[in-house]
């Protein structure tokens, strides 16, 4: 039997339970406030996949979801607890939009890199303060990087209502050069769908060969796994603490990158929203795995496209809440399906 | 229920098995052990002697079989109904709260009160009642943490005399103990014998068998392969029950031809985590091809030195030099890089990766070695490929290179452990604790293993807390008290009783002038 399989197995079951488990008691709480559930879930299914408008907006809400929580769950698998994505998200998009403005003059196969790594570098070294204050100063990242989210925030308020500032007094950045934006696939009414997908794809293969077959890698999951024996193996903790910070950041700003060149043109301040915190709850779900997290994403911009089509059948759409509340609560508290599960093959052997 | 005699046994275990995951770790065992019997539990580690006690104590339950108590069958499913049966377990690892006095841990969880009040008062004297009883003492307001291990094992013992156990089961009660403390331990338990007390006890020491049990029971893989009276048997019918071929019980060995010196200890200062000197001005030093032994009771600067001298800790005072270069303060991989290999005491914290498959722990260290790497991405099918002629020539089992390190039995992650060490080709090797835990196979195994590697010219230094262990396989001895050298001595020029003193705080010339 192959172990690995077994295991992605058991994962893959946990979650799927899980999503499964909330939407029934999120049905159980429907009817007992009067509402249909079946015509509920209907209406949310065709919010999110009814129409080409509803996929395209549900696309674009999956990709910078991925990004971040790749972000958080890289973060996980070396025994860091990002909760600073949001910052990082901040921070990226904010360098890469004035990046963005600088690089009117080159060709777009110029711009379009210098834009993205200025992104991720923004993201990967406000990630790496939390990282070395954690490997060289012990203060633990869960502390540090909350305040740097509070930090990057007021960074941004202050830049766009002052230094980079669009003219007209609202508080966003300049336009970002056209040579640095990337190009929509296609537009249905006030929606596009860009090409900024194919970033979070290709993240999602990057992150899996770092995971699976570098010595970063090896390094980063030994930390996670066992600090202690890397450390009796010669690999240093602070240094794969502040890397891995880094990367996680690095996937972060890359989020908040690809809002500046593929969706709004500009940083503004609302541009990363939650989409930071919404990477916890994806790497929970997708329980560290680069295609896990591809998946939490979409399920979770699924409910949440399809959640306004709900609200017009009569179920309030902040029952999507409640269903995202219950999935983190059981894949979090996997020992209950475990158990169940456990029981019930008992039960079938006796 | 069914109706059968067995009221002259204080336990019957009838029919147990008991499944994890991939293992059959006890395979219909039955256990009778008579009323007020000492009774020994001895097999390989991983035969199942932990999983059937642990059952019998209500940690694990049984997937089938009975459990009769005085004759009466009884249903154990946690701690609670066990301690209702009366039955008590000390563990191997003790669970005691280390900044609580010593009456504070025996009441916990039973606290007399007076009104809404603990009523200290009233548990010192049942305390003190029952270690006059018992003969065992202990100081009742001593804080655990300033009491030696041997002291802290009364506490745990008392703990559950004070529940009313009438059944005790002790897992390897000797492994931490000196052979003083040993001695004393089985004057307690032939104590508790006498008023009436039925005692089970875990153990790998057939000599300890032979001292003190009235019968013993075999295990191997999981089965029963012998239950015999002690008087009826001898260590090597034991031990051949518990392999199931013949062992050998001492190591044989030529004479060392010690090279000339790799690793110099000079005047070492070293810090425990407390930041208390635990290595106070030690120095000692290892040639190629010996093995130096420090024999010591556990805690008293062992750990701290290994840990200084592999770079896992910081050096306060004092130099570490190896092949002739000047290495304190160099990190754990520069150190490596040099030839320095470690086995270490902790294996499950220091020297492998639970959560890894076995092939990425064979690399631990070695990862970016360009024999497993490119410098950016894992040679795996190299890895793997090494992997398995190690599993092989060190026949780890199950020979499954991608199973997990934390499904491993305990000798068969330590023999992980020495493959990779012995693998990147050391001149030195760091040896903690080796066989720990380990079942006379996989000793027998690891003992052979070093005794090659020094006559390969390897330089060994050897730590260990079993002194049977550091006079077979030393070619000289230091004793370790408190962060300090005793003496030095040669296995045929001392005895265990001239070491047990210096590991006990006497300097070698003082006790020789006494004598």
């Amino acid at each position: 039997m192959n172990i690995k399989k077994y295991l992605l197995n058991e994962k893959v079951i946990i979650s799927l339970f899980s999503v499964l488990i909330s939407l029934v008691i999120a049905a159980i709480v429907m009817i007992v406030i009067g509402k249909n559930p079946l015509v509920a879930y209907a209406a949310l299914f065709y919010g999110a996949f009814g129409t080409k408008e509803a996929i395209i907006d549900n696309i674009m809400k999956a990709s910078p979801l991925i990004l971040t929580g790749l972000a958080v769950g890289f973060g996980f698998r070396a025994g860091l607890f990002n909760i600073g994505a949001n910052g990082q998200v901040i921070i990226g998009a904010l360098l890469s939009a004035y990046v963005g403005t600088l690089v009117g003059a080159y060709p777009f196969f110029l711009s379009i890199p210098l834009v993205m790594i200025a992104g991720m570098l923004g993201g990967a070294a406000w990630a790496a303060i939390a990282g070395w204050l954690k490997a060289y100063r012990g203060a633990h990242e869960v502390i540090t990087t909350i305040m740097l989210n509070y930090v990057a925030t007021f960074i941004a308020n202050y830049v766009v209502n002052g230094p980079f500032q669009a003219p007209g007094g609202v508080p966003k950045s300049p336009s970002i050069a056209y040579s640095a934006q990337f190009p929509n696939i296609m537009s249905v009414g006030a929606t596009s769908l860009s090409t900024i997908i194919f970033v979070s794809l290709a993240a999602i293969v990057v992150i899996y060969v770092i995971i699976q077959r570098t010595t970063i890698g090896y390094e980063v999951k030994a930390v996670g796994f066992n600090p202690y024996a890397a450390e009796y193996g010669g690999i240093s903790i602070g240094k794969n603490v502040v890397l891995a910070m880094a990367i996680s950041g690095a996937l972060a700003g890359l989020a908040g990158t690809t809002q500046v060149v593929g969706v709004y043109g500009r940083y503004f301040g609302a541009l990363s929203g939650s989409m930071g915190f919404d990477g916890i709850t994806i790497a929970l779900i997708g329980q560290n795995d680069p295609i896990g997290i591809a998946l939490a994403a979409f399920l979770i911009s699924s409910i949440r496209t399809g959640s306004n089509q709900m609200q017009i059948a009569g179920v309030p759409k902040d029952l999507v809440v409640i269903i995202q509340g219950i999935i983190i609560f059981l894949v979090a508290a996997n020992r209950i399906i475990k158990t169940i599960r456990i029981r019930k093959r008992k039960e079938a052997e006796a | 229920m069914e109706k059968v005699d067995y009221s002259k046994y204080a336990v019957v275990m009838k029919g147990i098995t008991k499944r994890f995951p991939g293992v059959l770790a006890n395979d219909h065992v039955d256990l009778f052990v008579k009323k007020g019997e000492i009774h020994a539990i001895v097999g390989e580690n991983g035969a199942g002697k932990t999983t059937l006690m642990s059952q019998l104590y209500g940690l694990i339950r049984p997937d089938e079989g009975k459990i009769y108590i005085n004759g009466v069958e009884k249903q154990i499913r946690n701690p609670n109904d066990a301690i209702e049966a009366k039955i008590g377990m000390v563990h191997q690892h003790f669970m005691l709260v280390d900044r609580l006095s010593v009456v504070e841990n025996i009441v916990l969880g039973q606290e007399p009160v007076k009104g809404p009040f603990f009523d200290l008062g009233r548990a010192r004297k049942e305390i003190r009642e029952l270690s006059k009883k018992f003969g065992l003492l202990v100081d009742p307001d001593a804080i655990i943490e300033d009491l030696p291990v041997g002291m802290q094992q009364r506490v745990e013992i008392i703990k559950v005399l004070y529940r009313g156990a009438e059944i005790l089961i002790l897992d390897e009660p000797t492994a931490v103990l000196t052979p003083q403390e040993t001695n004393e331990l089985f004057e307690i338990l032939k104590n508790l014998q006498k008023q009436g007390r039925t005692i089970i006890l875990i153990t790998h020491k057939l000599n300890e068998v032979m001292a003190i049990t009235e019968s013993v029971t075999v295990m191997r893989l999981g089965k029963v392969t012998g239950v015999v009276k002690t008087a009826e048997t001898n260590p090597n019918q034991l031990a051949n029950m518990m392999v199931g071929r013949e062992v050998l019980l001492t190591v044989e060995k030529e004479k060392a031809h010690p090279g000339e010196e790799i690793l110099q200890v000079k005047n070492l200062v070293v810090k425990e985590n407390r930041g208390i000197e635990a290595v106070k001005g030690l120095s000692l030093s290892v040639k190629k091809g010996e093995i130096v032994g420090i024999a010591g009771v556990a805690g008293n600067g062992q750990t701290e030195l290994t840990e200084a001298i592999t770079g896992l800790r910081r050096v306060e005072s004092g130099k570490i030099i190896f092949k002739g270069e000047d290495i304190t303060n160099y990190s754990p991989k520069r150190r490596r890089e040099m030839g320095m290999g470690h086995i270490p005491e902790d294996r499950l914290k220091h020297g492998l990766i639970k959560l890894f498959p076995v092939y990425y722990n064979f690399i631990l260290g070695e990862h970016d070695n360009s024999k497993f790497s490119d410098g950016i991405f894992l040679k795996i099918e190299e890895i793997k490929r090494f992997s398995e002629e190690l599993v092989k020539r060190f026949d780890v089992r199950p020979p499954k290179i991608d199973l997990l390190g934390m499904n491993l039995s305990g000798g068969n992650q330590q023999k992980v452990i020495v493959a990779r060490e012995i693998a990147f080709n050391p001149m030195l090797m760091v040896v903690s604790q080796p066989t720990r835990g380990l079942d006379v196979g996989a000793i027998e195994f690891i003992h052979k293993t070093l005794i090659s590697m020094r006559d390969k010219g390897i330089g060994i230094l050897l730590v260990s807390m079993e002194l049977e262990e550091i006079f077979s396989l030393s070619d000289r001895i230091l004793a370790i008290y408190e962060g300090r050298i005793m003496g030095e001595t040669t296995p045929d020029k001392t005895t265990p009783e001239e070491v047990g003193l210096m590991m006990a705080g006497h300097k070698l010339e003082d006790i020789r002038q006494e004598a």
